[in-house]
């Protein structure tokens, strides 16, 4: 049709209005203002970023560049690998337990419920929350006087003095992983749920009607169908838990003795605190590998979708 | 700004001095003079710390209020926890945009020295008309001779201690010495009112306490040179000191950020603790009938003294500078003047009930000092400190090992027993090399 169109016209319009129908050129042109968007907020934040980590730069200062100078030095600093530690322990922990508990509150909201619609919206709470009120209220609760947990086991005779939540090393790092998680369920939970929605309701009337249990209708359509987006959802946990920084920055300030550090918190401590802009800026950018690893496993848990949907995996 | 407003300003400093020559805040050969003609139609903007006694923040905003009056020059001020001054200012810094002046903390300023206005003018003629800067206030404002902040003053610590708590323990005073001071706490112990000092990432709390004993014991990060002499005899020797003072604190000590013995010394849990005044005014300020008896029963008093014979304590000085992007440094300066002259300095340090002691030598005279005898330890708090990066010079490096807990990690490794007192003093002088190297 269009060709058709394009016949009809005078030669002289038609090279006048070539430019307009280069499908090309518009695609570009269009493009253009989303690529600036992107080059100036994230390329070149993170560009400037992965240079910084290159340079010895101080606040008010350029630096020099120094080549892995910041990295080498880093290689030798025992709190910098504490601090690897600390978060590669506190993403795995925490976000095994988001998915869990996050799938199982998912799959509890999907079922016929009285008053289903008010029960999703006071899962959704702790997400809505500022993650600053409910760090204070986590800070509180984890005092070492004051705690309410403390408080009410004592009441009841099961403890005899108030536990040390967060002034011992292994304590305080199980009670940030538990605000963590505390926070992080609902934004599983509802994406899960959003996704089981998806999931037609005539396979489960077929299965059953074939005699499939509950639990092979979950390992045989549920999750199989659920599988793109727990990808996309768990990518986006493990990002987010692993760059957290609010939660550990209100309740703990990174201790005691840097338990709690993660590298998120020491790279602001080094980087803004410090004043030594270069070695934050490498500590932030040793964090990319990470994150990279988080998105291929998304990118190839994506790839799933191909095979769903008929075609060779 | 107008002729009228400038005029006035400038007759204002006149009556100020006048009224605190009246008054004796003042020695009256110590006048200066000052000349300084504000841009045309300036406005201002100021970035301070959140304030802790709310009459700081009340005096402090009536009389920036009576400054716009009095020269139609507007002032805009907003406040954050004195952490988060901090990374603010080092944004400002970077980019060269934000606030006209930044009201800060320590020697963050020393970071980008070259960023800021030159305030030597109005630091003498400060300085001459009240008696001049304590000597520590001369270092925190000045470098390479040149000032380029106003200190504003010094937030005092001291030991805040239950009476009761202190004689059942057996003591009817702090003892001076750091031997009693140990038996002291062991005591508070056994008579089940510990004492309780920070040992997590508290900015204030936890440097004052940890710098004062490293110094106290003659250890130091660095030496004049800014050599790192920190993996000393001295050093660990003190370390050992803190390990036996922190078997007989309260738990949880290790996780304690700023507020966090405030709540404690104030829910009546602790004997004794190293604080501002500030736990002082909020029970003494208070209607509830249990604080107020907390305010009567307690009393401060100055940090023992170690081997080095001689005040050691490390306190948190706040100070005022003026960034060179800024549009009007000639109002910044006019502002800054008016809120440190004789009137509005003694009404907001009388506000702030002892909370910040004075950075000029007149303003000692201050009755809020001695209206109330609990005040008093907290007045000369700026003969007893030795500033930050002791022995070496004031700078990056400095900011960054405080900013950077390298100090309080030590301790805390220490007291801990993560590590022996010998292997914290070796980690810690390592990373502290790392700030001096570079």
């Amino acid at each position: 049709m269009t060709v058709e169109t394009q016949n009809l016209e005078l030669p002289a319009a038609r090279a006048g209005r070539r430019w307009h129908d280069n499908r090309d050129l518009l695609g570009a042109l269009f493009m253009l203002p989303a690529a600036a968007i992107l080059l100036v907020f994230l390329a070149y934040p993170l560009g400037l970023g992965f240079w910084l980590g290159l340079t010895d730069a101080k606040i008010g200062e350029a630096g020099h560049f120094v080549g892995f100078g910041n990295f080498i030095s880093l290689a030798h600093d025992a709190v910098f690998w504490l601090v690897v530690f600390n978060t590669t322990f506190y993403t795995v922990v925490a976000s095994i337990v988001k998915f869990a508990l996050g799938l199982y509150l998912a799959l509890l909201l999907n079922e016929r419920l009285p008053l289903k619609s008010l029960l999703r919206a006071f899962v959704l709470l702790p997400f809505v929350v500022p993650t600053v009120l409910s760090a204070i209220a986590f800070w509180w609760i984890y005092d070492s006087q004051f705690s309410i947990i403390s408080w009410v086991l004592i009441r009841l005779g099961l403890i005899h003095r108030y536990i040390d939540f967060l002034g011992e090393p292994w304590n305080a790092r199980w009670s940030v992983i538990a605000a963590n998680i505390w926070r992080g369920i609902p934004f599983v939970a509802i994406t899960l749920l959003a996704g089981l929605q998806t999931i037609s309701p005539s396979l489960y009337e077929a299965a059953t009607l074939d005699g499939a249990t509950a639990w092979q209708r979950f390992r045989h359509i549920t999750f199989p169908l659920l599988t793109p987006i727990i990808a996309v959802v768990m990518t986006f946990s493990v990002l987010l838990t692993f760059t957290d920084f609010q939660l550990i920055y209100t309740i703990t300030g990174g201790g005691p003795i840097n338990a709690t550090h993660l590298m998120a918190t020491l790279s602001f401590q080094r980087a803004i605190t410090g004043g030594f802009l270069g070695e934050g800026a490498a500590i932030a950018d040793a964090m990319v590998p990470f994150l990279l690893a988080a998105i291929l496993f998304s990118y190839f848990g994506l790839q799933r979708r191909r095979w769903q949907q008929g075609s060779a995996d | 700004m107008s002729d009228l407003g400038r005029r006035d300003v400038l007759k204002a400093g006149v009556a100020t001095t006048a009224a605190a020559v009246g008054a004796g805040l003042v020695p009256e050969a110590a006048r200066a003079a000052w000349t300084n003609q504000p841009e045309p139609k300036a406005s201002l903007r100021v970035l301070r710390w959140k304030q802790f006694v709310e009459g700081d923040i009340v005096s402090f905003t009536a009389s920036t209020k009576k400054f716009t009056e009095k020269s139609g020059i507007q002032v805009r001020v907003d406040t954050e926890s004195w952490e988060d001054v901090r990374p603010k200012a080092a944004v400002a810094a970077n980019v060269g945009a934000g606030p006209d002046i930044i009201i800060d903390t320590n020697d963050d300023p020393f970071k980008f020295p070259d960023k800021l206005v030159d305030l030597t003018d109005l630091a003498d003629y400060l300085g001459g008309k009240y008696g001049g800067w304590y000597d520590t206030c001369r270092a925190y404002g000045t470098h390479n001779k040149r000032w380029i902040t106003l200190p504003q003053g010094v937030n005092v610590s001291c030991i805040n201690y239950r009476i009761s708590a202190i004689k059942k323990a057996g003591f009817e005073k702090i003892p001076e010495d750091l031997p009693g001071f140990l038996k002291l706490c062991q005591g508070l112990k056994n008579t089940s009112t510990p004492a309780g000092f920070a040992l997590g990432h508290a900015s204030g709390d936890a440097n004052n306490w940890t710098h004062w004993c490293l110094w106290t014991h003659g250890g130091m990060v660095v030496d004049p040179k800014s050599n790192v002499v920190l993996d000393s005899p001295e050093t660990v020797a003190s370390l050992e000191y803190a390990k036996q003072l922190a078997a007989t604190f309260v738990p949880g000590t290790l996780s304690w950020l700023d507020p966090s013995n405030n709540k404690a010394f104030l829910a009546g849990e602790l004997g004794l603790t190293g604080n501002g005044i500030s736990i002082y005014t909020v029970a003494k300020n208070s209607p509830d009938p249990a604080l107020k008896a907390i305010a009567a029963d307690m009393d401060h008093a100055r940090y023992p003294i170690g081997p080095v014979k001689k005040f050691t304590e490390q306190n948190l000085t706040l100070s005022a500078y003026i960034f060179k992007y800024s549009k009007y440094p000639r109002a910044a300066k006019e502002y800054l003047r008016f809120m440190w002259e004789a009137e509005q300095y003694n009404d907001w340090l009388e506000a702030s009930n002892g909370y910040i002691s004075q950075p000029l030598k007149a303003y000692a005279k201050n009755p809020v000092w001695t209206a109330d005898p609990k005040a008093t330890p907290f007045r000369d708090g700026a003969d007893r400190i030795l500033v930050n990066g002791y022995a070496g010079p004031l700078g990056y490096a400095s900011a960054a090992v405080m900013g950077d807990f390298i100090v309080v990690d030590m301790f805390a490794e220490a007291c801990s027993g993560t590590q022996t007192p010998k292997a914290a003093a070796a980690r810690a002088a390592e990373r502290a090399k790392r700030y001096y190297k570079v």
